[in-house]
């Protein structure tokens, strides 16, 4: 009797576990793991053949463009994830301590308004707002100051970033700062800080997780990230993920943009792996 | 004794309650079940962006009760991903550039064509025979409409002089106002005339001219403002942000203008490369008897006037009743398309002077090479 409700428990734990595996193991691992074999086809007569070479391999890590998209890319968007991680806090901060519950409440329904329009849309009106005859040149204009150019430039991709991850970032900090037990910082400051000293010896240690969570999600995003560097960036300098789509142009070679997708997310499985350590390794 | 809901819930239907939502639905749903006899039979075309649209197939449409379901691809290598991806017989109709058909032929996705069922009597003797449109005396796809690249410029900035010449694009004074078409084919083919590759032709160079090629491009690069898709290309052009773009012509340049934008193209005395659409049939189509009266459609003096002045991207013509009917409807069109015996951009002329190439894949390199070098450029 009491091994059959075990059984029907077992069961029950399976039945529920099993639909996430399938997903997650047909969807991304299996897909994966076909991306990985695919990197060691042919091409022949512009069609895929399956073979085992290393040829596709070589051809992509002995080129000097390769290289420089890849370091370019990671600078990027390690760069992107600063700033954004940056400019995100203060209003992290606000959402997180200083509103009032149905404020909070507002401002994050607020701030998940963005994902419901299409990001490549948004990303053609700053087309507008930063072209040299755009609207920030024309107010510029105004004051007397010269045109800027500000489109197909590295900065004009960091604003593509801001676009992409910026609600989120925000939402993910405010969230884990707002968590934070309010005694704690309460004691701060009865020892003697200041509000800056209160940030930097209190809030962000104790939002240490929050904040990095926040920061791998934006450089996971803005690493992999094809509109900002192609729509804002005008191709320059060309990233890992636009290198992608030139490559399967070269005569369809499916093989070989999957050699640069494969780093790609070597990449990024290794800044999470860190990122995870440094949240989760302390505990022991 | 039965308790009697005094509210019925909706949250929570009885089975009567399901029985009455499900009669309301099918009584609703009944007019929208029609007739199979009625029934337009689709068309799947495979295509550049526009050719689907109404301006083009709308009168083929009521006329013989099709509807075409389009799929719209940007790039040749675009439009050989999609067919790929999909099962044989996807698609009827397949429009596609010259350079691509060997490559739809290679991989079996296309039909043999009968030259007999198309007016090649009506078409110039130029075309009759184009290359990469035969395979040992087989016909696999029928041109249609083709146009030219050169220089496009916009015309408050550059001089219609200036811009004769592919030397423009070097100008001090253009520094980071120039912009590329992202494809490297047509933009190394420009570079190529300017290095003096007329023969035997821009794409047909030896391993000095390729190195050659590859350094007067070099030579460009600090002049670019950015390398642009499709509606960057048209986006840029229109406000200003490049004033001149390599590698396209006035299938970008027309249909700004038509919008009232200052841009126009021309092709350089150092010679224009010729791009060309031509339909194919697809394989296990099903349905190649339609397939086969559109182009027929097409290229009847009719559908000449609607492909020319397509919405989409405007376009010359192959057949010598398409010139004439074009004339008739549309004078100022076809004089600023050229399509007129006297005029100076008739491009049967240019093709004759020797001024016009046709744009192909790299004869002496291979597509990877020319494809990688531009890599290259685009990340120095």
């Amino acid at each position: 009797m009491a091994s059959d409700a075990r059984r029907r428990a077992a069961i029950f734990a399976v039945a529920w576990r099993a639909p996430l595996l399938i997903w997650q193991g047909s969807f991304f691992i299996g897909a994966l793991g076909f991306l990985t074999v695919m990197s060691f086809w042919l091409v022949k007569n512009y069609r895929m053949e399956p073979a085992f070479v290393f040829q596709n391999w070589e051809r992509i890590l002995a080129r000097p463009f390769f290289w420089d998209a890849f370091w370019r890319t990671l600078g990027l968007a390690s760069l992107g994830t600063l700033v954004i991680s940056v400019l995100a806090f203060p209003a992290a901060y606000t959402i997180g301590l200083v509103l009032s519950p149905r404020a909070q409440r507002l401002a994050i329904f607020l701030l998940v308004i963005p994902f419901f329009t299409s990001y490549l849309v948004r990303a053609y009106a700053w087309q507008i707002i930063l072209a040299d005859r755009g609207i920030l040149n024309f107010l510029l204009s105004w004051l007397g100051i010269p045109a800027v150019s500000m489109l197909n430039t590295p900065a004009a991709t960091l604003v593509g970033y801001a676009t992409l991850t910026l609600p989120l970032v925000v939402v993910l900090q405010a969230l884990s700062i707002s968590s934070i037990d309010r005694r704690l910082i309460e004691a701060a400051y009865n020892l003697g800080c200041t509000r800056l000293r209160a940030i930097s010896m209190a809030i962000v240690p104790l939002a240490r997780s929050g904040l990095i969570i926040a920061a791998v999600f934006a450089f996971i995003l803005c690493y992999g990230d094809f509109v900002a560097p192609y729509y804002l960036g005008g191709s320059l300098p060309p990233t890992l993920s636009i290198l992608i789509v030139d490559t399967a142009k070269s005569g369809q070679q499916w093989p070989r943009s999957a050699v640069v997708a494969i780093t790609m997310i070597g990449v990024l499985m290794a800044v999470s792996f860190v990122a995870m350590r440094l949240v989760y390794g302390r505990r022991r | 004794m039965r308790v009697n809901k005094s509210r019925a819930n909706i949250m929570r239907p009885s089975r009567r309650d399901m029985l009455k939502i499900a009669g309301a639905s099918a009584a609703f749903s009944i007019p929208h079940i029609r007739p199979s006899q009625a029934a337009p039979t689709e068309i799947n075309l495979l295509s550049w962006y526009g050719h689907g649209e109404p301006d083009l197939v709308g009168e083929f449409e009521a006329k013989h009760n099709v509807k075409f379901k389009s799929k719209y691809y940007a790039g040749g290598d675009n439009m050989l991903a999609l067919i790929a991806q999909s099962p044989p017989g996807t698609y009827d109709l397949i429009l596609s550039d010259a350079e691509y058909v060997q490559q739809l032929l290679t991989a079996g996705y296309i039909d043999q064509l009968d030259p007999a069922d198309y007016p090649f009597d009506d078409i110039f003797d130029e075309f009759k025979q184009f290359p990469g449109h035969w395979k040992d005396k087989k016909l696999y796809a029928v041109i249609v409409r083709y146009g030219h690249l050169g220089v496009a410029y916009n015309t408050t900035k550059i001089s219609r002089e200036d811009a004769s010449s592919y030397k423009v694009f070097w100008k001090p004074e253009l520094k980071g106002k120039i912009g590329h078409f992202d494809w490297h084919l047509p933009n190394l083919g420009s570079i190529s005339l300017l290095d003096g590759n007329a023969k035997p032709g821009p794409f047909d160079i030896n391993k000095a001219q390729w190195d050659h090629l590859k350094e007067t491009t070099r030579s460009l690069r600090p002049q670019v403002a950015g390398f642009f898709d499709l509606g960057g290309t048209f986006s840029s052009l229109k406000s200003e942000q490049v004033w001149a773009t390599v590698g396209i012509g006035d299938w970008i340049t027309g249909v700004l203008k038509r919008d009232g934008a200052p841009v126009d193209s021309v092709v350089p005395k150092e010679g224009g490369i010729q791009w060309t659409e031509s339909y194919s049939i697809g394989k296990n189509s099903g349905k190649q008897d339609i397939a086969k009266k559109f182009i027929q459609y097409i290229l009847s003096p009719a559908g000449q006037v609607r492909t020319a002045k397509l919405k989409a991207y405007p376009a010359l013509l192959p057949t010598k009743g398409g010139w004439k009917a074009l004339q008739a409807a549309d004078p100022a069109e076809a004089n600023r398309l050229g399509l007129i015996d006297s005029a100076d951009n008739n491009p049967i002329k240019l093709l004759r002077e020797g001024r016009i190439h046709y744009r192909r894949l790299p004869v002496q390199q291979s597509l990877e090479e020319w494809n990688e070098f531009w890599q290259e450029y685009k990340s120095a």
